[in-house]
């Protein structure tokens, strides 16, 4: 198909969406009405089971068996993700020490800014996993923060340093782990909600972390066989 | 005019469709996805918006205040995590296809195998 036939086709067929969709939203509740049959049943229950946090409340009690579909969803890409990056038979991977992307082509300011800030937003990350139940937050948000943390030594400059840091393996088994816990908690301990979101944060920060690694190995350290 | 808010989702998925279809690169066309999928946060978020509400979360205010919609943010919140897996799914075959194949242009990418 060439570029102007499908366009052709993309504009034809999004008019038909287009015209569709609007008249299917002329007919939706007005925009910030009243009428919210579902969120007010939520409400009573999140309360009733002491967990301020409503949005936490349906996640991991009231709808955790959805998340726990969800959950296995985040594990399956993230598995797959590092399946296909693996180094293929033609490649060669270094040592992460084997090159000089560091230290010596960054600043000492945002250096000791990344160091500085690593046990501040490390903190962060727990405090949002820890306070999901109460506020917003939670443990994909904290999760997300956590594995994000870790990264700020290579931002820092220091790709080998962020290499020991993150031993491979042993996030391979804490996202195993992480994702086991959540099943049996989802299946027999519903509702305990700082317990899921735990779970879920370890899980979420470590399967960041392993793409993340696969990512970095791809751009700083395969190299096709000579 | 209280409808236009719907609209703008509609807007959005339309504007990364036209994106993916005319993308020249994969990266880019990942990249229109995103914006296509976030066209469901939009809409997920305004159908549960309800004026002169705030956040569903009653740690500090009375049980009795008016909240927004808590089930479609709870939703919201599944789909960007899908989106970010998919996201990275996407962007790693995108790595493997720019190894084996020396291109990210999709109108390159005809044949299955060169």
């Amino acid at each position: 198909m060439s570029r102007r036939v499908r366009l052709l086709v993309f504009l034809l067929s999004g008019a038909g969406v287009a015209v569709l969709f609007t008249l299917a939203a002329v007919r939706l509740p007005d925009f910030g009405g009243t009428w919210h049959p579902y969120g007010e049943r939520t409400l009573p229950n999140a309360i009733r089971r002491h967990t301020p946090n409503v949005i936490s409340s349906i996640n991991f009690d009231q709808r955790a068996f959805d998340t726990l579909g969800e959950e296995l969803i985040l594990m399956a890409a993230a598995l797959a993700a590092v399946v296909i990056l693996r180094t293929v038979r033609a490649e060669q991977e270094d040592a992460a020490g084997a090159h000089a992307y560091g230290p010596a082509e960054v600043s000492d300011a945002l250096r000791i800014t990344g160091y500085l800030l690593l046990p501040v937003i490390m903190v962060t990350g727990v405090y949002v996993v820890a306070h999901g139940y109460i506020s917003p937050g939670g443990g994909f948000q904290g999760g997300v923060v956590l594995g994000s943390a870790i990264h700020l030594i290579y931002l820092a400059g220091d790709y080998p340093a962020l290499a020991r840091i993150r031993p491979i393996p042993m996030f391979e088994s804490g996202e195993a782990v992480a994702a086991g816990v959540f099943v049996l908690l989802a299946l027999a301990f519903a509702g305990q909600v700082k317990a899921m979101n735990a779970a879920v944060g370890l899980e979420v920060g470590c399967a960041l972390v392993l793409v993340l690694a696969k990512f970095f190995e791809q751009a700083l350290l395969v190299r096709k066989d000579a | 005019m209280s409808h236009l808010p719907y609209l703008v989702a509609g807007w959005i998925l339309l504007a990364g469709i036209y994106g993916l279809v005319t993308s020249r690169n994969l990266v880019h066309a990942v990249v229109c996805l995103s914006v296509a999928q976030s066209a469901t946060y939009v809409l997920l978020l305004t159908i549960g918006y309800r004026k002169k509400a705030t956040a569903p979360v009653f740690s500090d205010i009375k049980p009795t205040r008016n909240v927004v919609d808590p089930v479609v943010q709870a939703m919201t919140l599944t789909d960007i995590v899908v989106g970010a897996t998919v996201t990275a799914l996407l962007l790693a075959l995108t790595v493997q296809v720019a190894k084996r194949r020396g291109t990210v242009d999709p109108d390159e990418l005809r044949s299955l195998e060169p």
